[in-house]
C-alpha cells in the first residue's frame, strides 16, 4: 500500500471508530432539520419550497463543524511532525486527509439526502437534481473546510475563526449547487449549473493540497 | 555518511535561540545535546528534522544519498508520540511502516516487548508502553539518522536497555543517532554538545 | 542587519515622501469633492442623490484594490521572503475593511431613496459583504496568533486563497442576482457615463488612492517601530 493510500484509510478508519465522521454529522442535520418547521411553520408548500435552500445550508455547516478534526488531532499528537519526514510531500498528506473527510462526512450526507428532502416535503422532481448537485459539491465543502482545517490546526480555541475563514468560501459552491438543485434536469435547467459546480470542486480539489501544507508548514517554527 | 552543520543560527519569535552552531556525527557516532531548559535542544532536532526553519547556516549529509534531504533520512521521535487511541498496537505501527517505507511491523513490536499487546486498542497503554510504541516506530524502517528528545522518558530500566542495544546496533551498521536528554541513559555519547553556553 | 536594512531605508523614504503624498491627497480630495458636489449634473431620474456615487464607487473600487495589493504583498512575503511584504499585507487589511464598509454604508443610504429600503440584497452590495467578510477572516488570523512569524504564515494562505475565491464570488453573485432581481441602480460603470459625472468619480478616486498610500505608509512605519520594540523586549528577556 502506498503512503497515500495508508493515510487515506487510516483517517476513514479513525472517523468510523471515533465518532465525528458521518454519524455525528447526520445527527446534526438532523437537530438542524427538526428545527426548521418550528422556525417557519409546518407548511408544507412552504417547506417545500424552502427545501433545497435549507438541506444545502445543512450540508455546508454539518462539513464545516467537522473540519477541525481533520487536521488538529494530528497537529496536537506529533502526527503531522513525522509525516513531514516522510517521502510522501505534506501536500498530497494533506490531499489524502481530505479526501477522507470528504469520504466519510460530504459522501454520505449527499447520498442520504434525498431521504433528508422527504422530511422537508422536496418536490419528487428535484430529488434528482438535488442529489447530483450534493454529489458533485459536497467535495468542494470538503477541501474548502481542509483548508481553514489547516489554517486553525493549531488553534485550541479556534470557535468563530473557521466559520468566519469558511463561509465566504463556500458562497459559490451555495449559489450553483442550490442553483443546480432547483432547476430540472437537462440543458436547459440543473445541467449549466452542475457543470459549473464541478468546475469550482476540481478548483478547489487543484488549490486544498497546496494551501493545507503552505498552512501547516507556517505553524513548522 | 556524515551529518554536517555548519554555522546554524536559529532564530525563533524573534529571539535567537542559537548562532554560529557547528558540529558533525558521522557513522557509527552518537551526540548528546545537553543544556538547561530552553537552551535549544529540542529545537535543534526539530531543525535537523526539517520542523524548524533554519535562519542561517547550511545543513547537510555528507556522501549517502545526496538527492534525499536531510529530513527524509531521519526518524524524529519527540515528545509527542504521534499515535492514535483509536487503533490497535499493530495498526498504529502498520500505518507508519507504509508512511514511512518500511516493513519490519514484527520485529519492531518484539524488540519493545508490545507482541503480546499488538491487537490491544493503543487506548489502555500505560504512558510506558505509549512511549515504547512511539520507539518502535524506529525499527520498522532503516533510516541513518536518529533523531531522539529525551528518550528514556517515562521507560522502566529493561526497555531502557533495550532501546540502547537498539540503538548500538543501529550505530554499528552505520547508523548515528543524536539525543537530547537531562541524564545519562546508557548509551555511551562519541561527543556532547553543550548547548546554551558562550561559545 | 541586512534584515532590517531595507525597512530602515523604507522608513527614510516614506517619511521624506509622507508630506507630499498628503498635500496631494488635499488637492486631489478638493477638486473631487467641488467636482462632485457642484460641478456635476444631478441624475435625470435619481436627482441629487446621484452624488452619493462619488463616496460609493471609488469606496468599492479601493476595497477590491486593496484587497488585491494585500494579495500581490502575500505572494511576495511567500515568494521572496521579504521582510516589508507582510507588514504591508497586514496593515492594509484594515484599510480595506474601511472602504468595503464605506462603500457597504453609502450603498444602503443609496438604497433608501431608490428601493425605498435601507437593504438589499442586490449583487454588487452582496458580493461587497462577502469581500468584508473576506477582510474579517484575513484580520481575525493576525489576531489569533501570540507569534507574528506564524501569523504570517497563515495569513498569506487566508489572503491568497481569498483573491481567488473574489472573482469566483462576483461571477456566481451576479449569476444568483439574475435568477432573482435583474434590476440595480447601480448601472454607473457603464461607457455610457457623462464626462462631467467622469471626471469628479476620477478625481476622487485619485483621492482615496492618495489618501490610502499616505496612510498604509504611516501604518507599515508603525509596525516596523513595533515589530523592533518587540525584537527588543523579547532580546531583554532572553538575558533573564
Amino acid at each position: 500500500m502506498t503512503a497515500f493510500m495508508a493515510l487515506l484509510r487510516r483517517d476513514v478508519q479513525l472517523a468510523f471508530r471515533q465518532g465525528g465522521g458521518a454519524g455525528s454529522a447526520l445527527a446534526f442535520i438532523l437537530a438542524f432539520l427538526v428545527l426548521v418547521p418550528l422556525a417557519i411553520g409546518p407548511d408544507q408548500a412552504t417547506l417545500s419550497r424552502l427545501a433545497p435552500g435549507l438541506l444545502w445550508l445543512a450540508l455546508l455547516l454539518a462539513v464545516m463543524l467537522t473540519s477541525e478534526r481533520i487536521f488538529q488531532q494530528d497537529f496536537e499528537d506529533g502526527t503531522i511532525d513525522v509525516l513531514a519526514t516522510a517521502r510522501l510531500p505534506l501536500e498530497l498528506a494533506c490531499l489524502a486527509k481530505a479526501l477522507a473527510h470528504w469520504l466519510t462526512v460530504g459522501l454520505p450526507l449527499a447520498i442520504l439526502s434525498p431521504l433528508l428532502g422527504f422530511l422537508l416535503n422536496l418536490d419528487t422532481t428535484r430529488l434528482v437534481p438535488t442529489f447530483l448537485a450534493m454529489l458533485a459539491g459536497s467535495a468542494a465543502l470538503s477541501f474548502i473546510a481542509a483548508i481553514a482545517g489547516a489554517v486553525t490546526a493549531g488553534l485550541r480555541r479556534g470557535g468563530l475563526l473557521v466559520p468566519l475563514l469558511t463561509l465566504p468560501l463556500y458562497v459559490p459552491v451555495l449559489i450553483f449547487g442550490l442553483s443546480a438543485s432547483s432547476g430540472t434536469l437537462g440543458p436547459s435547467g440543473a445541467a449549466p449549473a452542475l457543470i459549473v459546480l464541478c468546475a469550482i470542486t476540481l478548483l478547489t480539489l487543484i488549490l486544498q493540497p497546496w494551501a493545507s501544507a503552505a498552512a501547516l508548514r507556517a505553524y513548522f517554527r | 555518511m556524515r551529518l554536517v552543520a555548519d554555522k546554524l543560527t536559529c532564530e525563533r519569535n524573534g529571539r535567537e535561540i542559537f548562532r554560529g552552531l557547528s558540529f558533525a556525527v558521522g557513522e557509527g557516532e552518537y551526540l548528546e545535546l545537553r543544556g538547561a531548559n530552553g537552551a535549544g535542544k529540542s529545537t535543534l532536532l526539530r531543525l535537523i528534522a526539517g520542523l524548524v526553519p533554519l535562519t542561517a547556516g547550511v545543513l547537510m549529509m555528507e556522501g549517502g544519498d545526496g538527492d534525499t534531504p536531510v529530513a527524509q533520512q531521519c526518524h524524529f521521535a519527540g515528545h509527542q508520540e504521534a499515535l492514535k487511541s483509536a487503533l490497535t498496537v499493530r495498526e498504529n505501527l502498520e500505518f507508519w511502516a507504509h508512511v514511512l517505507d518500511g516493513g519490519a511491523v514484527d520485529e519492531a513490536l518484539a524488540a519493545f516487548s508490545l507482541d503480546r499487546l499488538a491487537d490491544e486498542q493503543a487506548t489502555i497503554l500505560s504512558a510506558g508502553q505509549r512511549r515504547r510504541l512511539a520507539l518502535a516506530r524506529l525499527a520498522i524502517a532503516r533510516r541513518p539518522v536518529w533523531l531522539l528528545d529525551e528518550p528514556a522518558t517515562a521507560l522502566d530500566a529493561v526497555h531502557t536497555e533495550k532501546l540502547v542495544g537498539l540503538a548500538t546496533r543501529h550505530m554499528a551498521t552505520g547508523g548515528l543517532v543524536i539525543a537530547a536528554t537531562h541524564a545519562e541513559w546508557g548509551l555511551v555519547p562519541s561527543r556532547t554538545l553543550h548547548l546554551g553556553e558562550a561559545p | 542587519m541586512q534584515v532590517l536594512a531595507n525597512p530602515h531605508r523604507f522608513q527614510s523614504l516614506s517619511r521624506a515622501a509622507l508630506p507630499w503624498i498628503w498635500a496631494l491627497t488635499a488637492v486631489a480630495f478638493a477638486a473631487g469633492l467641488y467636482g462632485a458636489l457642484f460641478n456635476s449634473p444631478a441624475d435625470y431620474q435619481q436627482g441629487e442623490t446621484v452624488r452619493i456615487m462619488y463616496v460609493h464607487v471609488p469606496a468599492a473600487w479601493m476595497a477590491l484594490f486593496v484587497y488585491v495589493l494585500m494579495a500581490l504583498a502575500s505572494a511576495v512575503a511567500l515568494i521572496f521572503r521579504h521582510p516589508l511584504a507582510d507588514a504591508a499585507a497586514k496593515t492594509a487589511a484594515p484599510f480595506g475593511a474601511a472602504f468595503c464598509f464605506l462603500a457597504l454604508a453609502t450603498g444602503s443610504i443609496w438604497g433608501k431613496p431608490m428601493w425605498g429600503t435601507w437593504w438589499v440584497w442586490d449583487a454588487r452590495l452582496t458580493s461587497m459583504f462577502v469581500l468584508m467578510l473576506l477582510y474579517l477572516g484575513y484580520m481575525a488570523v493576525w489576531q489569533a496568533f501570540e507569534d507574528p512569524h506564524r501569523a504570517a504564515g497563515l495569513a498569506r494562505v487566508v489572503a491568497l486563497v481569498g483573491v481567488i475565491n473574489i472573482p469566483i464570488v462576483k461571477f456566481s453573485v451576479d449569476w444568483w442576482n439574475t435568477l432573482h432581481q435583474p434590476a440595480s441602480v447601480f448601472k454607473v460603470s457603464g461607457p455610457a457615463i457623462d464626462p462631467s459625472m467622469l471626471w469628479p468619480l476620477l478625481a476622487m478616486a485619485i483621492a482615496y488612492t492618495l489618501l490610502f498610500l499616505a496612510l498604509h505608509l504611516m501604518a507599515i512605519n508603525t509596525e516596523i517601530a513595533m515589530r523592533k520594540a518587540r525584537a527588543k523586549r523579547l532580546k531583554a528577556a532572553g538575558r533573564h
